[in-house]
């Protein structure tokens, strides 16, 4: 049996690492030039954290075919198409398919969102793993979800100085939902390396950012709890609204996508047979849930009886992801923070006056070019989704660019 | 349920929808436009917008020359999202049988008084030096252009009773119902669904012909004209089989549009991988420095076809009041200003501007149609 896993996060490792360990014929492909995904993202200035290691020597035990540095566009009568710049295109054939493609970060506009500096809460935790100096520096962390206090910590640990954690979601929220979060911080950091009393500052809850100034960078932001606003100068604003399960290749796949989740049952497997899906791209569920689904799959995709302990064990988990979104649900004046002139697609400049009044997204795209440009709306089509109710844009073929000439190597 | 009263109710905001609509509202009369989505988002918005004089048949010359004159009167008024640009045709020639056509056909556009000029193969590499080295040469038609069609179809619409997400569930004798059960009443209704307009009525012969098209990164002075090669004439008259032909297209923005691929598949929608590497390696062929750029998305879209190669505009003989505008197949961008105006003459009672003979859509019904030469 031949498995091709796509996703090297933890939610992939686990599934590539189970496989093989039960006697499967193993092929495990990531984009990124190494193994870790997200939450275990590492390199030259961060090594990965211990239980990251685990699974990589679990990998490394075995005889896995890795393919790092490529993406996965598809699937056509040959297998699966996947194309890297080194080798241009590649065809993939496997008997059954985990994908393990994780989360992107949620961006909601605000005024001044795109200034320099600005950056995704998630992603200036990858600039800071890949080595972004920011000693001395003063860093404001705004948004939501547990992912902001993982950032929070890295930016202290790296010698900035975190002037305030701003989350959206209200105490009242959070212990009700999330009890066991406002307990032990220490969960929300794993993968971190460390513990909480390394926390920069106390998170403040209900609050937000609601503009971000500056001339030619940021160098203050307006923070509001809804009654009063009061400035903070910095010069990092790492801002993130929690995170988007990236869906679109299992839809090229033809997997029944709702409420922008991939659709499992209980073994992880997708609408389409022998296509299982793991990890975040099923819903926000963390390292521990991606780990455990990754296992499932594996089994499951062998037919292995004893899947089913690792099922009930999941189960256990359903009830901590199911109020991990209730916590953090967005409240409504962080989806009322654009203006007229507030840009929302990026990739082609299309501000939020123009947008407002469109009936769909197929229409706002159409006449407005809004989520037409490189990213396909992966950024602002959670936005609209958010702001406007619009349906997730369905990204078309290819998925992400590639050069002409990998299409023709492949004749 | 409500019932509405209008002189004329046209169905189907596609391009061609939207200019007779634009024609007949000018021309004074109460005018309501159906549409099963929202205005300029089928056909019309998976097309390349080329405005294009066209020579397969003397009648497609007629109707294309007219149209471009039309577009071109038209291009000081559009909004700037319409993205008009004068880009103009290069027919590129291969080989010396290929340049004998390019002669053939600067003599004949020059009968119509479309002007146009033949260019070696130094002088094509002059104006479009990413092409390959060693073409014969080419036929540049300057007045040619390329707009933005969805766009162009809102602004056609522009203060008319539009009704947008109005699917039509039936004709009836004094007008249409839509399928919520209103009830529109007008004395002329035109049938303007494009490739669905065999949905409505099932005798017409309008079948859908799917067309591949890439869009890559943006890429500004990567060419200046709308290219094509002479072989797409062909690729675009044959009616059964598969065919791909090079086609590419300069956006204002820089991106580029690569076409082009015909094959009848039904409604299936999906990519077709070994037609589209064919497509493209055609492209690679006329221009290689095509292969390090970008590709960003791939589309398909239905063209509206017709056996004979003529669109269908005119009353319908089966029923009084009703008329049709569809059929459009791959220049209905082009044709829907020509088409415009041939069915508002119609309608209105006053002369047209050429001949609406060919295009009766009343030929479906005679003995010889599609039988062409
Ligand atoms: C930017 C960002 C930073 C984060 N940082 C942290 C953190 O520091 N701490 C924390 O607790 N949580 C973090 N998270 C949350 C994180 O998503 C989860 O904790 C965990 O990593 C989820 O594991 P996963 O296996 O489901 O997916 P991921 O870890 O996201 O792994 C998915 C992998 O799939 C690959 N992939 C996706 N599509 C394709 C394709 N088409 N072809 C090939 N490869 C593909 C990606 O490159 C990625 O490596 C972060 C999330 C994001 C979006
Ligand atoms: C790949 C490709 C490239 C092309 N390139 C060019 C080009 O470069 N130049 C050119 O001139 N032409 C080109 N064309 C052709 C051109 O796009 C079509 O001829 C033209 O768009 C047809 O317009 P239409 O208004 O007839 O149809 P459509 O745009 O399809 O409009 C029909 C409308 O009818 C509506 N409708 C359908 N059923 C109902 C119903 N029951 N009730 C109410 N409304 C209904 C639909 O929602 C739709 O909006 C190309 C086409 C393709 C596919």
């Amino acid at each position: 049996m031949r498995i091709a896993v796509i996703g090297a996060g933890p939610g992939g490792l686990a599934a590539a690492a189970t496989a093989a360990e039960n006697g499967a014929d193993v092929l495990l492909v990531d984009e990124n030039p190494r193994a870790g995904g997200q939450i275990w993202r590492h390199g030259p200035m961060a090594p990965p954290p211990k239980l990251a290691m685990e699974w990589i020597r679990r990998i490394q035990a075995q005889r896995i075919e890795t393919h790092f540095g490529v993406t996965v566009l598809g699937r056509d009568s040959n297998g699966l198409v996947a194309y890297s710049e080194q080798e241009g295109h590649v065809c993939l054939q496997c008997d059954k398919i985990i994908l393990a493609t994780g989360a992107r970060e949620l961006f909601l506009p605000f005024p001044g969102w795109t200034l320099p500096n600005v950056f995704g809460a998630g992603g200036a935790q990858a600039l800071l793993k890949a080595g972004m100096p920011v000693e001395g520096k003063r860093i404001v962390v705004a948004g939501s979800g547990p992912l902001l206090l993982a950032v929070a910590a890295t930016f202290a640990k790296k010698g900035a100085h975190v002037v305030g954690i701003l989350e959206q979601a209200g105490i009242h929220s959070l212990l009700q939902f999330a009890p066991e979060l406002i307990r032990h911080p220490a969960k929300l950091i794993q993968g971190v390396g460390f513990g909480t009393r390394l926390f920069p500052t106390r998170p403040r809850f209900g609050t937000w950012v609601c503009r971000a100034m500056g001339n030619d960078i940021v160098r203050e932001v307006i923070a509001t709890d809804g009654k009063r606003e009061w400035p903070l100068p910095c010069d990092i604003l790492a801002c993130g609204f929690g995170l988007v399960p990236n869906v679109e290749l299992a839809q090229a796949l033809g997997c029944d996508v709702e409420k922008g989740k991939v659709s499992v049952d209980e073994h992880q497997a997708t609408s389409q047979s022998g296509v299982y899906c793991v990890g975040e791209s099923t819903g926000i569920g963390g390292e521990d849930v991606a780990l455990l689904e990754g296992e499932i799959a594996a089994l499951a995709a062998l037919d292995i009886p004893n899947v089913t302990s690792k099922i009930h064990e999941r189960w256990r988990w359903e009830s901590f992801v199911s109020n991990l979104g209730r916590a953090f649900a967005l409240r409504k004046e962080v989806l009322q923070l654009a203006e007229d002139t507030t840009t929302v697609c990026r990739c082609e400049d299309v501000s939020f006056g123009v947008l407002k009044n469109q009936p769909d997204q197929r229409s706002a795209k159409l006449y407005t070019r809004c989520g037409m440009g490189p990213c396909q709306g992966r950024v602002c089509g959670p936005a609209c989704h958010e702001l406007f109710g619009w349906e997730l844009n369905k990204p078309r073929w290819p998925l992400s660019p590639v050069t002409l000439d990998a299409l023709l190597d492949s004749q | 349920m409500a019932s509405y009263d209008c002189d004329v109710l046209i169905i189907g905001a596609g391009i061609v929808g939207a200019a007779c609509a634009r024609a007949l509202h000018q021309a004074g009369l109460r005018v309501i436009v159906l549409d099963a989505a929202q205005p300029g988002t089928g056909t019309t918005a998976a097309c390349m917008g080329h405005i294009v004089t066209m020579d397969d048949s003397k009648s497609q010359m007629q109707l294309t020359a007219y149209s471009r004159a039309a577009w071109e009167r038209l291009a000081a008024e559009l909004s700037p999202d319409c993205e008009d640009l004068a880009a103009g045709t290069l027919w590129v020639a291969e080989d010396d049988e290929e340049m004998d056509a390019v002669e053939k056909k600067f003599r004949y556009y020059s009968e119509w008084n479309v002007p146009c000029e033949i260019l070696d193969g130094e002088g094509l590499r002059r104006f479009e030096p990413n092409l390959r080295a060693g073409l014969r040469g080419a036929l540049r038609v300057p007045g040619d252009r390329v707009v933005y069609a969805t766009n162009c179809t809102r602004w056609m619409l522009q203060g008319i009773d539009v009704r947008p997400v109005t699917p039509v569930a039936a004709l009836d004798e004094h007008g249409a119902r839509d399928i919520s059960g209103n009830v529109y009443r007008a004395k002329s209704v035109v049938l303007a669904c494009g490739s669905d307009s065999a949905k409505l009525i099932p005798e017409l012969p309008i079948e859908p012909r799917k067309g591949h098209l890439c869009i890559t990164d943006r890429y500004p002075g990567f060419c200046h004209h709308q290219i094509v090669e002479l072989g797409y004439l062909k690729s675009a008259h044959q009616f059964t089989s598969e065919s791909v032909a090079f086609n590419i297209q300069p956006r204002p923005n820089g991106q580029l549009l690569l076409g082009s691929s015909r094959e009848f598949t039904g409604w299936d929608a999906g990519i077709n991988n070994d037609l589209l590497q064919k497509m493209i390696a055609r492209a690679h062929m006329y221009m290689p420095a095509l292969a390090n750029l970008l590709l960003l998305r791939v589309w398909t879209g239905f063209r509206p076809a017709t056996r004979d190669k003529l669109p269908l505009i005119g009353a319908w003989p089966g029923r009084q009041g009703l008329y049709i505008a569809a059929g459009h197949e791959g220049l209905g961008i082009t044709t829907s200003l020509g088409t415009a105006d041939l069915l508002a003459a119609e309608i209105l009672g006053t002369t047209p501007p050429f001949s609406p003979t060919p295009f009766r859509a009343s030929r479906i019904l005679d003995p010889d149609y599609g039988h062409h030469e």
